[in-house]
C-alpha cells in the first residue's frame, strides 16, 4: 500500500513487465522485493487451485500463487524457465509464479488508462490499468486483488 | 533503547514490585493455611515495605499512600496486637490485590483502582484507632535522612489541616550543567513564586580528589510555602525535569526548620547515603549498564531506611535481598527469542549438511560422519537449553487464578478454595501469556456454575467451602493443566434442553454424555438460567477452546453428577521444535508430531473391516479404530481401493480415541523446526505449521486431532463402494 503512494505522488511509474500464456502483464516495481528462479511449491491441503503451494523463502514460508489460474487461465507448466516474482503488499508478502520476466518499464503516470468494464472477463477485476508500449498493450496487476486472502481463502 | 537511566531503574522496579508481589501472596497464602510464624508475616510485611519505598523514591504518590496505610496495619499484625481471622485474611489478600493494582496503574499510568479508599477503611477498622499516630512519627523518623523516597508519606494527608507549604527536593545530573542550564536561576524563579527556605545537599559531594568537575554532586531542598499548586512549580522545572531529579510534595509548615536542621546533620553523619546509588548512575550510566546494577538499586535504596522506621527487629534481614537478585540475570526477551530463531536456522542447518554428506556417499565410520553425529547431539543439547530459558514455571499465572477465585466467589457468594498442584511445572512463556484469558474464564465459570450455593452443598452432604484444583504437570511431553470443582457435574439433561431450544442439536438426536458435555463448547451456549454479571453471556467455553487450539492445544471435558466437572487443557511444551515423523503419502514428505503417535503397523487383508460403504475401520488389540487415507483426506489423491500392505500410523488424541492414518512409507525420525503458517497464509484443517527440511523444501506438519474431527473418513473409492 504504502508503494502505490509513494509512486503515485511522483509523476513517472516502473513497472516490472513479465510474459504470462502469451500476454504481457506488469506490476508496479516498488512491490517487488525479489525474482526466484523456479522451486517446487509444496501443495497445501485444500486450498484453491490457484493457491500453488509454499516454498522456502531463506527460513520464511512464502505462500506461491500461480497467476495464470488466478487470472482464469491453464496453470503454468512449472519448468526451470518460469519465476517466481516475490511481491510485498501490506504485511502480506507473496510469491507469483508467471512464465518468464521481459523488462523494466519507466513511464508517465499520464499514460495509464483505466480499463474499460467487461463483465464477462475474470481477469478483469485484477486488472488495475492498461497501457500501450511499443505497440504492445501491458495490462497493470492489482496486487491486492490478486494475492490470496488470508482470512476468507483459507476457511 | 532509551538511555535515560531514570527510566530503566524505574523498569527495574516494577520488574521488582512484581516478585515482591508473588511473594507476598505466597506468604498470605501460606497464614491463610495457618502458618502463622514470625517470619512468613514478616515476608509480607517486607513485601509492601519495598515497595511503598521504591515508589517513594519515584514519586508515585497513590502507590505509596496505599502501601504505607496497608504496611501500617500489617505492623500490628507482625507486633501480635492484631489477631489473624478469616476476615481478616480476606481483606490482606484483598488489599495485595488492591496493591497489585496500584503497581499497574503506577506502571502505566493508568488511574487508581476503585475500591482502594474502603478496603484500606476496613483494614484500619480492624486495628481501631490505633491507626493514627503512628504514620505521624514516621515521617519524622524517616524525614531526617533526606532520602528522597520517603517524602511520599507526606502525601497521607495526615496534615491536612495544617497551612499548605511545599517541599522540593531538586537534583540535577550532570547532563543538565552540560546542556547549559544553571540551577541558580531555577531557584530565584522559586522564590518568585513565594517565601522558599533553601537548603543544599552536600551528601553527594566526594572528597576533594575524587570530584569531577563534569559530575553533578549536589542538591537542593526547597521549602516553599505560599497559595501555589504543584503544577505551578512543576513548570519552573519544566525544562530541567529529564535531567534532574525532582520530588515535589506538600508538607505542613510548621516543622520545616527542626526537619532540616536534622537533615544537614545526619546528611553528614551517614558517610553513605542511599541517595548517591542513583546520583551516580545519573553521572555515570556506563558503568552500571549492566542489568543486575540497575536491578539492585531499588532494593537496596530503602534497606538503609529501615532501621530509621521504628522497625528494628527485623532489619537486619533486610539487605538479604540484593544477595538473592545475583543468582538470577535478567535477559530482554528479544535477546532470547532470536536466539531461539538462531537455534532453529542451526538445526535446519544441520539437517542440510547431513543430507549432502549421506549423499556424498562417505563410509559410515568417516571423520566426517562422527564429526557430524557430535554435531547434531551438540545442536540437540542447545535447543534443549535454549528452550529450557524460555520455559517458566506457571506459579504467577496460578497466583492471578487465586485472584479471580477470591472476587469472582465474592461476586456470587459461594465460598470457595483454590487448591493448585505442580505450579513449579514449566511451560514455555507465550504459552504462558496466551493462557491467562482462557483460564480466567474457566475459573470463573467453575465458580459461578461448577460450584453449587452453600445451602445446596450442605443439602447434598458437602461442606459448604466448595474446592476449585487448578494443577499442572507434564504428560508425554506435553503439559496438561487441569480445572476441576467438586460440585455439581454438568447438568445433562439441562443442557441437552438448552442445545434444543437454541437450536443447536436436534430434537430427537442421539448424543452420548460426552457428546452432551462437549455441547458447551459450542458458539452461543450458555448454561446459567440468568445472566449473572461473572459469566453467562453466551461466549464462554468456545472462545477458550479456540484460544488453546490456537497454542496447538486441546481441552477436554470429564464431569459426574454430583462429584464434579474436570477440563483438561493438554498443551505442547514449546512453540519452536517438535519432535516428529517423517512420511511419504502420495509422493508428498508430510511430519507427523511424535507425540501423537502411539505406534506404526503394517496392514494386512483380515485387519480391516468395511464398517460403511466407503468407510473402514481396522481392529487393533481388540478394538476398532477407524481408518483414515491420509492422502485422501488432504486432497492428494484419490482413497485407495485396497489397503493391503499398506503401512498406518496408530495415533492417540488426548480423550484417548485413537484412529489409523494411511500413509505410503515412513522416510524417518527427526526433530524438525515448527514455521507458522498462520501469518502467511491462514488455518488449513488438519495442518498444524509447517517445516523445512534438510533438502530445504517445505514439509506440512500435521495436526492429527484436528485432522480427525475435519475427516471425512472415505477409504474406498466411491466407485468401487457399490461392491461393499
Amino acid at each position: 500500500m504504502t508503494a502505490d503512494q509513494t509512486s503515485q505522488s511522483t509523476s513517472e511509474v516502473e513497472l516490472l513487465s513479465f510474459r504470462l500464456a502469451e500476454e504481457e502483464y506488469s506490476v508496479d516495481i516498488m512491490s517487488v522485493r525479489e525474482i526466484r528462479g523456479w522451486t517446487r511449491a509444496t501443495p497445501l491441503p485444500h486450498a484453491p487451485a490457484h493457491v500453488r503451494g509454499v516454498i522456502n523463502l531463506r527460513g520464511t514460508v512464502l505462500p506461491v500463487v500461480d497467476l495464470s489460474v488466478r487470472l482464469g487461465m491453464p496453470p503454468v507448466e512449472g519448468d526451470v524457465r518460469n519465476v517466481i516474482i516475490v511481491v510485498q503488499v501490506g504485511t502480506q508478502t507473496a510469491g507469483l509464479l508467471v512464465d518468464a520476466v521481459s523488462d523494466i518499464l519507466a513511464l508517465p503516470r499520464s499514460e495509464l488508462q483505466t480499463p474499460p468494464e467487461l463483465a464477462a472477463d475474470t481477469a478483469h477485476s485484477f486488472i488495475e490499468a492498461l497501457t500501450i508500449v511499443e505497440g504492445r498493450m501491458i495490462r497493470v496487476l492489482d496486487l491486492t486483488a490478486v494475492l490470496p486472502d488470508d482470512t476468507a481463502e483459507a476457511a | 533503547m532509551a538511555t535515560d537511566p531514570m527510566a530503566e531503574i524505574r523498569a527495574s522496579f516494577f520488574v521488582e514490585c512484581e516478585e515482591l508481589l508473588e511473594s507476598l501472596q505466597d506468604a498470605l497464602g501460606e497464614m491463610d493455611e495457618g502458618q502463622h510464624d514470625n517470619e512468613t508475616i514478616n515476608v509480607v510485611f517486607r513485601a509492601v515495605h519495598s515497595i511503598k519505598g521504591g515508589a517513594g523514591a519515584f514519586g508515585l504518590d497513590a502507590l505509596v499512600s496505599f502501601a504505607h496505610r496497608y504496611e501500617t496495619v500489617l505492623d500490628e499484625l507482625r507486633s501480635g496486637r492484631l489477631a489473624i481471622t478469616p476476615d481478616a485474611m480476606k481483606l490482606f489478600f484483598h488489599a495485595a490485590d488492591l496493591l497489585h493494582d496500584h503497581v499497574r496503574a503506577a506502571r502505566d499510568a493508568g488511574p487508581v483502582p476503585d475500591g482502594a479508599e474502603e478496603c484500606l477503611h476496613d483494614l484500619e477498622a480492624l486495628i481501631g484507632d490505633r491507626a493514627g499516630p503512628a504514620p505521624e512519627e514516621e515521617i519524622t523518623d524517616f524525614q531526617p535522612m533526606g532520602l528522597s523516597f520517603d517524602f511520599g508519606d507526606m502525601d497521607d494527608g495526615m496534615s491536612a489541616s495544617e497551612p499548605p507549604a511545599w517541599q522540593i527536593r531538586f537534583t540535577p545530573t550532570a547532563a543538565l550543567y552540560a546542556s547549559g542550564n544553571e540551577p541558580l536561576h531555577l531557584l530565584r524563579a522559586l522564590q518568585a513564586l513565594g517565601t522558599a527556605q533553601v537548603t543544599c545537599d552536600l551528601d553527594g559531594l566526594p572528597d576533594l580528589d575524587a570530584l569531577r568537575p563534569e559530575d553533578a554532586a549536589l542538591g537542593w531542598t526547597i521549602l516553599l510555602t505560599g497559595d501555589l499548586t504543584e503544577a505551578e512549580i512543576r513548570e519552573v522545572f519544566d525544562f530541567v525535569e529529564d535531567v534532574s531529579r525532582l520530588d515535589i510534595n506538600q508538607t505542613a509548615a510548621d516543622t520545616p526548620a527542626k526537619d532540616f536542621s536534622m537533615n544537614f546533620d545526619q546528611g553528614l553523619k551517614n558517610p553513605l547515603p542511599p541517595f548517591e546509588a542513583p546520583l551516580a548512575i545519573a553521572a555515570d550510566p556506563a558503568e552500571v549498564s549492566g542489568p543486575e546494577a540497575a536491578a539492585t538499586t531499588p532494593t537496596t535504596a530503602p534497606s538503609p531506611a529501615v532501621p530509621q522506621a521504628a522497625i528494628p527487629p527485623s532489619a537486619p534481614k533486610e539487605p538479604a535481598t540484593p544477595t538473592e537478585a545475583s543468582a538470577t540475570v535478567r535477559v530482554d526477551l528479544d535477546r532470547i527469542d532470536r536466539l531461539v530463531n538462531l537455534v532453529g536456522e542451526l538445526v535446519i542447518n544441520q539437517a542440510m549438511l547431513a543430507q549432502s554428506v549421506a549423499e556424498a556417499g562417505l563410509p559410515p565410520n568417516s571423520a566426517v560422519m562422527t564429526g557430524l553425529e557430535a554435531f547434531m547431539m551438540l545442536t540437540r543439547d542447545i535447543q534443549d537449553s535454549v528452550m529450557m530459558i524460555r520455559a517458566q514455571p506457571v506459579k504467577p499465572l496460578f497466583q492471578r487464578m487465586a485472584r479471580i477465585v477470591r472476587e469472582a466467589s465474592g461476586a456470587v457468594g459461594k465460598e470457595v478454595r483454590l487448591r493448585t498442584e505442580g505450579d513449579a511445572t514449566e511451560v514455555d512463556k507465550t504459552v504462558i501469556e496466551r493462557l491467562a484469558d482462557p483460564l480466567t474464564h474457566m475459573i470463573r465459570n467453575a465458580v459461578d456454575h461448577g460450584l453449587e450455593t452453600p445451602d445446596k452443598r450442605r443439602d447434598a452432604g458437602k461442606s459448604p467451602e466448595g474446592v476449585i484444583t487448578l494443577s499442572a504437570q507434564h504428560r508425554s511431553g506435553r503439559v496438561v493443566i487441569e480445572v476441576s470443582d467438586d460440585g455439581a457435574g454438568i447438568n445433562r439433561p439441562k443442557v441437552r434442553e438448552i442445545a434444543i431450544t437454541k437450536g443447536l442439536i436436534a430434537a430427537d438426536a442421539v448424543l452420548s454424555d460426552s457428546d452432551i458435555d462437549n455441547l458447551l463448547f459450542l458458539p452461543g451456549f450458555s448454561t446459567a438460567n440468568q445472566v449473572s454479571a461473572l459469566s453467562g453471556r453466551g461466549v464462554g467455553m468456545d472462545v477458550v477452546r479456540s484460544a488453546i487450539q490456537s497454542l496447538g492445544g486441546r481441552i477436554t471435558i470429564h464431569s459426574e453428577p454430583g462429584k464434579g466437572t474436570r477440563f483438561s487443557i493438554s498443551l505442547p511444551l514449546t512453540l519452536a521444535v517438535l519432535d516428529g515423523m517423517v512420511v511419504n503419502v502420495a509422493g508428498e514428505t508430510l511430519v507427523v508430531p511424535l507425540s501423537s503417535i502411539l505406534e506404526t503397523a503394517t496392514l494386512s487383508e483380515g485387519d480391516i473391516r468395511a464398517l460403511g460403504p466407503e468407510t473402514n475401520v481396522i481392529h487393533v488389540r481388540g478394538a476398532f479404530v477407524p481408518l483414515y487415507d491420509l492422502g485422501a483426506e488432504l486432497g492428494y489423491r484419490r482413497p485407495k481401493s485396497s489397503y493391503d500392505g499398506g503401512i498406518v500410523l496408530l495415533t492417540a488424541l488426548e480423550n484417548g480415541a485413537r484412529s489409523a492414518l494411511v500413509v505410503d512409507a515412513i522416510m524417518e525420525q527427526r526433530q524438525v523446526v515448527i514455521k507458522g503458517l498462520q501469518r502467511s497464509y491462514g488455518h488449513i484443517p488438519g495442518v498444524a505449521a509447517a517445516t523445512i527440511l534438510g533438502d530445504g523444501q517445505i514439509a506440512l506438519i500435521l495436526d492429527p486431532a484436528d485432522l480427525v474431527q475435519n475427516a471425512s473418513g472415505r477409504t474406498r473409492a466411491a466407485d468401487l463402494a457399490l461392491a461393499g
